[in-house]
């Protein structure tokens, strides 16, 4: 039995060079990396050195303030270089992989008589831990923390996004293998939320499925948990991404630590858009580089193009993205383009023409489209938000610097990925997405 | 020529530093209207729609266009009338078209003006939002009003209006409406009574006999006072809806008005619920009073209020207004509704003024944020009654 909810509100841009359902092996990178800004607020202290030998899964460094919380390496090679930024502030730990990978294996899992004290030191041991996400702020979950319940979403509905169901092709047992570990750490449900007719609900014991249908945020797990049980104040709940749900699920099933993952690599730059099995932390050039059209300045992106952070070449993928994308850079100038038809480019309202193409795809690029202005069309954004939140008013109360307020309007339900809709339509181009941050950033202090 | 190039050229010039740098503002607004800038995504949401202010207005101001047009035919029409010349449509248009240019381009220089001016100051980008209120202002103008009390008008209606609040986005007022309230209450005659509606009747000129160049507005309340009854049935109404009869410049043709509001509805710039509120306001209110019957206004039939005066244009582009305008969408139920209420129930029960549109809009803005208060007072109470049930 499942429960089905439709999503209403919000806004699917359909984007040229969406992934084809064929899979390349990408083989291994020459480098691979863990980058400390891949988690949001933590200080990282080393635990290894320059040239040390790691496998998969050994801890690279812990956050200064949860020491037990480890990051560890995606594969078994040689450290090659810990790279630091301004300040010494550690950007990255590169590591060159083995030719042979070998994996860090923890004997004797018994899931059946580990209690939630078990479960949480086997993840916290092999640097699983991180992939455990807190709501409220989006952050890391804290190990002290009993949530209410764990969210899982395997339907990703952004622009580009990979399909969950071909991502975890031949993943269902370890999907429920991982589903029942997390099981032993809620003293609520777990919630599985596919797309609908998906395949990857069945036969998932431990839990609670639904199907999502509608618009853009429906894959959102923020979009998911508001509407089968929202996030009050004082409450904690869970979120992990399918791809590491399976991860853990082959940690329980196997005993074997193995960062592999199957991405999409998308965008209208992408030459044939495909998805590729890679290893966690591989460097992007090692699997797009060949892919990336020549005659256009490409913009990398890891994520999606809403909410991906950019990258290049030389980057690294990020620890919690499933796909890369590259778009065409916009730094071009428009004549009249504000007055002309713009058949080619894509508007939520409809006062440029592109309407008249109902289902297209667009290429679109990453120009800005406008200059930056205050807040004047203050009630189109209630369009794109489908949970029962003001955006506008939670994030002037993050402008204007108000604890309270902007507890009273829901801040502790939303992170980034809720209100990117709002950012992508917003005709004064103000920066909601960093905005929002910023706000998320005052509370934790606050609290 | 290459015009980009030529851009590139004397850009230095208005960039800090530069011989013209005092001008940088309005250098940046002129580039930009050229040239949609190449600026770039650099955090959050690498893509993003094309919708922005400049598209915005200039949408409004397509909507205006019919209302306009229209507009500028009755200055024509009404003075053919007037002076009992057989004019042609074409002469017609021509006549109002002449007439109305000066209008515009006052309010557009002197609003503009102090718009780069203020810009420039705070080192912003110049705001579009004037270039529809420059529009609008002549158009809830009679035709006859002095050009310098017009500027005088734009000139409070920006600096005091908007630009002590921060500019575009910040006001509370509808700034085209303060131009008019400038003008009503400093100068109540320039704008209300039957003279200043058609073009020379106030500076002199006869008109021909049975021209009396009132408006629909004044119908009631001149029977009231002559104590005369006025046979409801045998107006002209359909003449009022296609606009053929005295009133300010854009406000007389409510066909055009809703061929106006067609364009903002399906662009989805203007919220069709504070519209359809606002005529439901005023169409209930007319109906109360037809029940209650106690003279001569309150037995005019209801919808007649939705055509005459300045309703159906202050419903369609001014109360719809996003900037101070209710902002939830609960509350631009009660917000149109209470615009339209309050017009109809000015309208009857204050002689003084003729017209209640443009009170009833400044009213329901100075209460929009209480009403928008109230609503998100309400999503915050949901918001702690799940704290409650989640603790039990």
């Amino acid at each position: 039995m499942s429960n089905k909810i439709t999503i209403k509100k919000g806004l699917d841009i359909r984007l040229v060079g969406k992934a084809e359902n064929t899979l390349h092996e990408a083989g291994l990178a020459e480098v691979y990396a863990v980058c400390p800004d891949d988690y949001k607020g933590i200080t990282p202290k080393m635990l290894v050195a320059e040239g040390e030998h790691v496998l998969a899964g050994d801890a690279i460094f812990f956050d200064k303030a949860n020491p037990e919380v480890l990051f560890s390496s995606p594969v078994s090679g040689t450290v090659k270089a810990i790279v630091r930024g301004e300040k010494r502030k550690i950007m990255a730990v590169e590591i060159t992989p083995d030719a042979q990978q070998e994996h860090r294996r923890i004997e004797g899992i018994n899931p059946g008589s580990m209690n939630a004290q078990d479960v949480k030191d086997l993840l916290l041991k092999v640097g699983f831990w991180p992939m455990i996400i807190q709501r409220p702020f989006g952050i890391i979950a804290s190990t002290a923390a009993t949530p209410r319940d764990i969210f899982i979403s395997a339907l990703d509905t952004a622009p580009l996004a990979a399909d969950i169901d071909f991502t975890l092709q031949g993943q269902t047992e370890n999907l429920n293998a991982g589903i029942s570990l997390l099981k032993k750490l809620t003293s609520g449900k777990v919630y599985l939320s596919t797309a609908v007719g998906s395949k990857l609900s069945e036969g998932i014991k431990d839990a609670e499925c639904y199907e999502f249908a509608g618009k853009h945020p429906a894959g959102n797990v923020g979009t998911q948990i508001a509407k089968i049980n929202p996030i009050a104040k004082g409450d904690v709940v869970w979120t992990v991404a399918p791809h590491h749900v399976a991860m853990i699920g082959n940690l329980v099933r196997t005993g074997e630590v193995n960062f592999e993952k199957i991405v999409a690599v998308a965008g209208s730059a992408i030459e044939s858009p495909r998805y590729q099995r890679i290893i966690s932390g591989a460097k992007v050039g090692s699997f797009v580089k060949s892919n990336i059209k020549t005659d256009v300045k490409a913009r990398i992106i890891s994520g999606n193009p809403l909410t991906g952070s950019r990258t290049c070449e030389e980057g690294y993928i990020g620890f919690y993205d499933n796909m890369v994308c590259a778009l065409p850079e916009g730094d071009k100038y428009e004549l009249f383009g504000w007055i002309a038809p713009r058949f080619k480019k894509f508007s939520m309202s409809r006062s440029y023409f592109s309407w008249l193409q109902c289902g297209k795809k667009y290429d679109l690029d990453t120009n800005l489209n406008g200059g930056v202005r205050t807040f004047v069309l203050n009630d189109i954004y209630n369009k794109v938000m489908p949970m029962d939140i003001y955006p506008v008013y939670l994030i002037k109360a993050i402008l204007a610097g108000d604890i309270d307020k902007m507890e009273n309007l829901g801040i502790y339900e939303v992170i980034e990925e809720d209100i990117a809709l709002c950012e992508f339509i917003c005709p004064s181009k103000i920066e909601w997405q960093s905005i929002l941050r910023d706000g998320i950033n005052q509370m934790i202090k606050e609290l | 020529m290459d015009l980009r190039k030529l851009v590139d050229n004397i850009k230095p010039s208005f960039e800090e530093g530069g011989k013209f740098s005092a001008l940088h503002s309005t250098f940046d607004a002129f580039e930009t209207f050229l040239f949609v800038p190449k600026t770039v995504t650099t955090r959050g949401s690498h893509i993003r729609d094309v919708m922005d202010i400049k598209r915005t207005m200039s949408v409004v101001i397509i909507a205006l266009l019919p209302a306009l047009l229209f507009g500028m035919f009755n200055i024509g029409y009404q003075h053919s009338m007037a002076t009992g010349a057989n004019e042609t449509i074409l002469g017609n248009f021509w006549f109002g078209f002449l007439h109305m240019l000066p209008l515009i381009i006052v309010s557009y220089v002197t609003g503009l003006a102090i718009e780069f001016a203020s810009a420039q100051i705070r080192h912003h980008e110049v705001n579009e939002g004037f270039l529809v209120t420059g529009l609008l202002i002549p158009m809830i103008m009679p035709i006859d009003v002095p050009l310098w009390m017009l500027a005088i008008a734009t000139a409070f209606a920006v600096i005091l209006g908007k630009e002590v609040f921060g500019g575009t986005g910040m006001n509370i007022f509808n700034p085209a409406l303060l131009a008019r309230a400038f003008i009503f209450f400093s100068y109540p005659t320039k704008i209300s009574g039957d003279k200043v509606w058609t073009y020379g009747l106030d500076g002199g000129l006869t008109p021909v006999d049975g021209f009396s160049g009132a408006t629909p507005l004044s119908i009631a309340p001149n029977a009231m006072a002559n104590g005369t009854t006025v046979d409801w049935s045998c107006l002209p109404v359909m003449d009022w809806f296609y606009g053929f009869i005295p009133g300010s410049i854009g406000e007389t043709s409510t066909l055009a008005i809703l061929i106006g509001a067609a364009i903002l509805i399906f662009t989805g710039i203007a919220s069709w619920k504070v519209m359809v509120s606002v005529f439901a306001g005023g169409f209930v209110m007319g109906s109360l009073l037809n029940l209650i019957d106690a003279n001569t206004y309150m037995q005019m039939p209801a919808y007649y209020h939705l055509l005459i005066g300045g309703f159906a244009f202050g419903a369609v582009f001014m109360a719809t207004d996003p900037v101070t305008g209710a902002q939830t969408e609960t509350g631009k139920w009660i917000y149109g509704a209470i615009i339209g209420i309050m017009a109809v129930l000015i309208r009857v029960f204050n002689a003084g003024y003729p017209e209640g549109m443009m009170l009833a809009i400044l009213f329901a803005n100075a209460i929009a944020p209480i009403i928008d208060y109230y609503v998100v007072q309400a999503n915050i109470s949901r918001r702690q009654k799940r704290v409650k049930c989640s603790t039990k």
